[in-house]
């Protein structure tokens, strides 16, 4: 146990800095959301038309 | 005690034949490369020397018999597959049923990036040219590591290393480091098993490929630590450690911190600056399990009994690292090296605090965020095939088309190396290695160059017999420095190989 110690700077920032940064995603997630929907939406039109037909048909050799 | 060493990258890509998934897949690669040669490698076409090659001989002081080696590992054969030198010093051709680029060698991480870019651009202009021959195919490339059906290609680091340390240190050392490293480089995937037939999301394309901590192999039985002992320099003082485990790259951040972090750990396995046994107990599984766990949470048990999270063990070699550069360069430590370390620390950081903040980094984290968003959106299972498309695709080179690249488009992956510097890239060598030597050779006298290969240059001067071999055994000679004015005085390779040789008399 003592070793899990060994960087307790570490572990110890782990909750203060939860807090901050929880604290400032809730505070930009209105904006996040606006960005998210404008990622996926241009994700939408290029992601190739039929999902199952095209992940199916990727087939490989092995390789190195 | 840096970054800088002899290095370079070697990268598989997956390939498809749209419309045609039983389409021969050796003769797409080598439609590709030819492809791309037919255009960039001017008139004579060089062929690879093999002489220096050894893919049997084990680093571990053996041989394999060939009679008992599985033909995939005879790499030193000749098949006639398509094969080119390339002016900026790598390797293009086909490697079992894939076309690789080897990149030139370099001396630090931010060229690894740069040259392993310029494959990336090497690549999709081959495929855009053999889609535009006459009958030619509409051929996609992707720089992924598996198909998610049982098979898996690789994208392997070369890294020179000292001949004079044990490799039972390598190995002791480098093997716990290895096994944690994908939480800062791996690329992502979906599905999980060598066939990804259980639904989920893991860390790293390949940890389910691996079956044992040290061998030979590459294609079967895949170990941790590969003992391939080729190492295309003086066989005295040095090993190439030929490293097989890690994931193909798109973002620039985790190409440069998985060979940069890899370099550090090097420097201080070779300067026995690592005391402590990190060794984890049955490395394999435990490959799999911090793949697996993309919570980060996952306790590995190390030998000495003490349970950590994988990001504790990279804060573990992190730490030894810094503490080693200061102690050994202070304030005499490099830039690169420096900002290597500290981006390592900042990720390691962030990724117990902010994951989401490396998505612009880190591969797997900037892939699994955008599967969150669809599952939110959509309300999606793991088993569903989009987020399969989603993985997929964000590995394929095309701009309009690559998940990665809208990304990047869009301003959300951060770079290293300015687009500018990556094109030049695709044509000239580093200027810093014997890469600059092969390189230009291949420029300047294309007519005269009879075959090359990491250690040697063959030259075919009319009316002077035999071949005329210029070995180039030190990477770190053959440089601009070096010979830059050598080059430039010759019109010739005649005028070049009379100059080396009377030098050398």
């Amino acid at each position: 146990m003592a070793q899990e110690q060994k960087h307790p700077q570490k572990p110890a920032e782990t909750d203060e800095a939860e807090v901050v940064v929880d604290t400032s995603v809730a505070e930009r997630k209105g904006a996040l959301d606006d960005d998210v929907d404008a990622i996926l939406d241009e994700i939408d039109e290029v992601l190739e038309a039929n999902a199952e037909d095209f992940v199916k048909s990727f087939i490989q050799k092995g390789g190195q | 005690m840096s970054v800088r060493r002899v290095m370079g990258t070697e990268v598989e890509y997956g390939i498809s034949v749209l419309g045609q998934p039983y389409a021969n897949p050796m003769l797409a690669s080598s439609q590709i490369v030819n492809a791309y040669a037919s255009v960039s490698v001017q008139a004579r076409r060089a062929r690879w020397d093999f002489e220096e090659e050894f893919p049997l001989r084990d680093v571990r002081g053996w041989e394999r018999p060939r009679s008992v080696a599985d033909p995939s590992q005879l790499t030193d054969e000749d098949l006639g597959l398509a094969n080119v030198i390339l002016t900026n010093g790598a390797r293009l051709y086909v490697d079992h049923a894939h076309p690789e680029y080897s990149s030139p060698e370099v001396t630090n991480p931010l060229d690894v990036v740069r040259w392993d870019k310029a494959g990336e651009r090497v690549m999709l202009t081959a495929a855009e040219r053999a889609a535009n021959q006459p009958g030619g195919l509409a051929i996609a490339l992707y720089k992924n590591n598996t198909d998610n059906k049982g098979a898996s290609y690789g994208a392997h680091e070369n890294y020179l290393v000292s001949r004079a340390t044990p490799f039972t240190d390598i190995v002791r050392h480098l093997v716990p480091f290895f096994v944690t490293r994908q939480v800062i480089c791996g690329a992502g995937r979906v599905g999980l098993g060598q066939d990804g037939r259980q639904h989920g999301f893991q860390i790293s394309q390949r940890a389910d490929f691996f079956e044992v901590e040290v061998g030979l192999e590459t294609t079967l039985k895949r170990p941790i630590i590969n003992t391939r002992d080729e190492p295309h320099a003086d066989p005295e003082k040095f090993r190439r450690l030929h490293v097989i485990l890690g994931d193909a790259n798109l973002a620039e951040v985790s190409t440069y911190l998985k060979v940069g972090t890899t370099a550090l750990v090097l420097a201080m396995i070779e300067d026995g600056w690592i005391t402590d046994d990190l060794s984890v107990d049955n490395p394999v599984a435990a490959l799999r399990a911090v793949s697996h766990d993309s919570s980060l949470t996952e306790l590995l048990t190390l030998k000495s009994g003490r349970r950590v999270t994988a990001l504790q063990l990279q804060w573990d070699y992190h730490d030894l690292a810094r503490k080693h550069v200061e102690d050994r360069l202070g304030a005499d430590a490099d830039e690169q090296t420096v900002d290597v370390l500290d981006r390592w620390e900042s990720v390691l950081t962030r990724l117990s605090n902010d994951v989401w903040s490396c998505a612009g980094e880190i591969d797997w984290v900037a892939k699994l965020r955008l599967l969150t968003q669809y599952r939110e959106r959509d309300g999606l299972d793991w088993s569903d095939a989009k987020l399969h498309l989603i993985d997929l695709q964000y590995a394929d080179l095309r701009p309009e088309k690559g998940l990665y690249h809208r990304l990047l488009a869009g301003g959300r992956m951060e770079r290293l190396v300015d687009e500018a510097l990556v094109a030049t890239a695709v044509s000239d060598p580093p200027e810093d290695t014997r890469a600059y030597f092969r390189g230009n050779c291949l420029a300047r006298y294309p007519d005269q160059v009879a075959a090359a290969s990491w250690d040697s240059v063959i030259f075919d001067l009319a009316g002077r017999d035999p071949l005329q071999r210029i070995p180039t055994l030190d990477p770190l000679r053959g440089t601009k420095a070096h010979v830059g004015a050598l080059l430039e005085r010759c019109r010739d390779a005649r005028e070049l190989v009379a100059a080396l040789t009377e030098s050398l008399d």
